[in-house]
């Protein structure tokens, strides 16, 4: 990297003579993922910020022009891998309206209840995350035993705790078992559950005078910037602008539930913590909500976990070994041999950072002619600079945490 | 406001400029000649409230002689939450394409992007560098002259999935 000194004018009454290179990053403590800060240091205040990415691309969009459907689900984990399952059903819902599968009201309920359970795990790491860096750390070790908790509820549904994986083109790849729906209550729980540890972190943070001092002010970026900047989620809501993509448009039933969106009004991290704080606290509203009305479906309803859609949702094993048509189908899906209809989609769905989008091309054949995924990270990432030039360089740190950086959606 | 309104007001501006209307899945879709990319979207900016640029890529179509390289706009009025996507065909041997920079600084990393990748010349970018790819990279892997391994190739050495194998290594 050149010497990026050339052309910075230091501020009035600056006491240094010269500015001080630091690199935060690309491997520092405080960063949380592998990406690069070159800051201009005029004593402890930024002049000038430049953002390296791309440690850690991965070629997605490359390898997903040679792979099946289902194969692709996989990549969509290593997204936002701390809430893979949101990824993964973005992409199912993708794939469904290309293929124009409709699925059943039960499947869609139950994909709400594990997105709002995902979108839950990656909020309560970025608030905590955003405590320890301002020197509370005890917050996040009360929260953390229950993204614990959710990642033993995905166990119980797909066998896998980070990179998820849930899910099919379709549905689920089983029932939910009893133990999860256990699993799900003891979250849920108003008195021992996840309520009960959110209002506890609230009650440590969100009054909390050296906190506020701490995040008020810090990193701020107006509503306008924000959407210039292509900001969604909660980062452009705590701006001011009340755009979710779940009331926007609707996708997996989410027009079935009642739900409030929270924003705040001066962008900054503090807006940023009670943003995602509310979000948490409507989420476990929905996800009650969701979980009555899975309660409702009796009898053979209440075994409906998958679309009917041969063509792309796996049989059952114990048909696959009886019924030649299941073998039949079981092999063509295996080996990729299903040709798609031709088309182009862009489908998104409202992931735990903004809008996660995919825009799938099919030419026909039995692979995407092109995907591309809009990584709501990558594209907010670079408003970084404009929040924290003129600002402290532990503002910098503290905002980087409450922007929820991750760098595995920021490189694709 | 509807995709055959938007449509309307394009056509009364730009006329016959802009071709292939579709609406698949409900989006509206159009290709706008490459000259005029930065004129359709700041219309649309001022005229028809879509301030927000969703998406920005290209695509490689190796075989449509002059148009080789497709770049794809996708945009979004959020107030009436209309969206809409429009494209803007350019050939492969000067893929100069205006940038969208000044208008959403959004765009600014997105066209970063779909140049390290395809090649793209954003004309006006302020920093037109590679943003994923190493530096020294002097290729654009995404183009489809770079194709990755056929999985069904029979001549690999890799008996753990039963293709070729040993058999293969003696044959060689």
């Amino acid at each position: 990297m050149s010497a990026t000194t050339d052309n910075i004018i230091l501020p009035e009454g600056s006491i240094e003579k010269h500015t001080t290179t630091l690199n935060l990053g690309p491997t520092h403590p405080a960063t949380h993922g592998v990406f690069q800060n070159i800051l201009e240091l005029d004593g402890e205040r930024i002049i000038k910020s430049t953002s390296t990415v791309g440690y850690i691309h991965r070629a997605f969009e490359k390898i997903a022009e040679r792979r099946p459907l289902y194969q692709i689900t996989p990549l969509t984990d290593r997204l936002n891998y701390c809430s893979s399952p949101l990824n993964n059903m973005g992409w199912h819902l993708t794939c469904e309206k290309l293929l124009g599968i409709h699925t059943p009201k039960r499947v869609d309920y139950l994909r709400i209840i594990i997105m709002e359970l995902a979108r839950i795990s990656d909020h309560l790491i970025c608030n905590s995350i955003v405590g320890v860096d301002s020197g509370a750390y005890t917050g996040f070790l009360y929260v953390m035993q229950f993204r614990e908790l959710i990642y033993e509820i995905y166990e119980e549904i797909c066998g896998s705790r980070l990179t998820t994986t849930i899910g099919r083109i379709g549905g689920f790849e089983r029932n939910f078992s009893n133990a999860a729906f256990e699993k799900l209550e003891k979250f849920l729980d108003d008195k021992n559950g996840y309520p009960a540890q959110l209002r506890e972190f609230e009650k440590l943070f969100n009054r909390n005078r050296i906190f506020m001092e701490r995040t008020i002010g810090s990193g701020p970026i107006s509503a306008e910037r924000a959407l210039n900047y292509g900001f969604t989620g909660p980062n452009l809501r705590a701006a001011g602008v009340d755009y979710d993509v779940r009331v926007a448009t609707p996708y997996s039933s989410y027009q079935d539930f009642d739900f409030t969106i929270p924003v705040g009004n001066t962008g900054d991290c503090y807006d940023r913590f009670l943003v995602r704080n509310e979000e948490m606290w409507q989420s476990l509203s929905i996800i009650n909500q969701a979980y009555k009305k899975v309660q409702e479906f009796k009898g053979a309803e209440a075994e409906v976990f998958h679309a009917d859609a041969p063509d792309y949702y796996l049989p059952e094993k114990k048909d696959v070994y009886t019924k030649m048509e299941a073998l039949i189908y079981h092999f063509k899906i295996v080996m990729g041999e299903t040709e798609m209809p031709v088309g182009e989609v862009y489908h998104s769905i409202e992931g735990a950072n903004g809008e996660l989008g995919y825009y799938l091309i099919s030419d026909g054949g039995r692979t995407p002619y092109r995907l591309h995924f809009r990584r709501p990270c990558f594209i907010y990432y670079q408003a970084f600079p404009e929040l924290v030039e003129g600002g402290l360089l532990s503002d910098a740190i503290i905002t980087m945490s409450s922007l929820n950086l991750i760098a595995g959606e920021m490189d694709a | 406001m509807t995709n055959e309104q938007i449509q309307q007001l394009l056509t009364d501006k730009f006329g016959e400029q802009l071709t292939q209307w579709e609406q698949p899945y409900g989006m509206l879709t159009f290709t706008v000649p490459k000259e005029l990319n930065l004129k359709v979207m700041q219309f649309l900016y001022d005229e028809a409230g879509f301030k927000f640029l969703t998406d920005l890529q290209a695509i490689h179509y190796p075989d449509k002689k002059g148009a080789e390289l497709a770049v794809v706009y996708h945009m979004h009025n959020l107030s009436a939450n209309v969206r809409l996507r429009f494209k803007a065909f350019t050939n492969i041997e000067t893929p100069d394409v205006f940038s969208a920079t000044a208008l959403f600084s959004a765009a600014n990393w997105m066209e970063r992007e779909t140049y390290d990748f395809y090649g793209v010349n954003f004309v006006g970018h302020p920093n037109l560098i590679r943003v994923l790819n190493v530096d020294e990279m002097d290729y654009f892997p995404m183009r489809k002259e770079y194709p990755l391994e056929d999985q069904s190739r029979v001549d690999k050495d890799d008996e753990m999935f039963g293709r070729g194998g040993s058999i293969a290594l003696d044959n060689k």
